[in-house]
């Protein structure tokens, strides 16, 4: 039964990425990598991250693929171009790019797990996912934790500044 | 229970495509948005990879890599927005100020 379920999800997967990337309007593009999102939070419950999960419905789904919408929104569907769609020699980059998708998924799928961690499924259902990653998350990396806010800070100033060029 | 390869051959396989996009695409949104489609791949290996080690440091790393994610998007989008109200385009091929100038060859 699972393994109908991950069938499911690989062949949808891939079907709904193929369908954004080759949207030749925008909307549309942002609407099937909505539901890829979705499709991926399923995936992440699947391995046992609801935390991550619920990020990944909350920032993705709902912050930026709205910032998507609006920029095409501000865009104008009529100012997009009009012309060729793909870049000059699209055969050569399509070829690299599928040498670079067949490399990616043979070493991916070489990879093997001799080590095993401490944070086994009965051990994180115990104390909970949410409360493990946040202890995790604070008491080994709380440097990090300062640079990702730091990392957050800097691009809301430089929009602001950017937005006030441009007017 | 799954093996653990499928989960990184899909992953892959998503950060191919979003890379494949990303080569041969001309409009500026379209990239950005395998850019999105990369990502998603690379958070889905980590959180497989967590999973199946038994180690959450895995996921920690996947929702640092969401919040630079959601930054760079904002700054990659208000850079889009201010290069169209300058050019009035957003096709890739009209960023070539930096180019070297070509000869006559």
């Amino acid at each position: 039964m699972i393994y109908l379920i991950f069938a499911y999800f690989c062949a949808s997967m891939i079907g709904i990425t193929l369908m954004a990337l080759t949207r030749k309007n925008p909307v549309h593009s942002v609407l099937w990598l909505l539901l890829l999102f979705l499709h991926i939070a399923v995936l992440y419950l699947f391995l046992n991250a609801e935390f991550l999960a619920v990020v990944q419905v909350i920032v993705y789904a709902g912050a930026i693929l709205v910032m998507f919408l609006f920029t095409v929104f501000l865009l104008g569907a009529k100012e997009l171009p009009k012309g060729k769609r793909y870049t000059d020699l699209p055969e050569g980059k399509a070829l690299i790019g599928l040498s670079l998708t067949g490399v990616f998924i043979g070493a991916f799928s070489s990879i093997t797990t001799a080590w095993k961690g401490k944070y086994t499924i009965e051990y994180i259902e115990k104390i909970g996912n949410t409360k493990a990653l946040g202890v995790m998350l604070f008491n080994e990396y709380p440097l990090a934790v300062f640079l990702l806010g730091i990392i957050l800070l800097i691009p809301m100033i430089a929009v602001a500044v950017i937005a006030w060029r441009a007017k | 229970m799954i093996p653990l390869e499928w989960y990184l051959a899909l992953a892959g396989l998503i950060f191919g495509m979003g890379a494949l996009s990303i080569l041969i695409n001309r409009n500026l949104i379209i990239v950005l948005i395998s850019l999105e489609v990369m990502l998603a791949g690379v958070n889905l290996a980590l959180v497989a990879l967590s999973h199946y080690m038994n180690d959450i440091r895995g996921q920690v790393l996947a929702l640092f890599s969401i919040a630079v994610a959601a930054g760079s998007v904002a700054v990659g989008l208000s850079l889009l927005i201010a290069n169209f109200n300058l050019r009035k385009s957003i096709d890739i091929e009209d960023l070539r100020e930096l180019r070297e100038e070509q000869g006559n060859d």
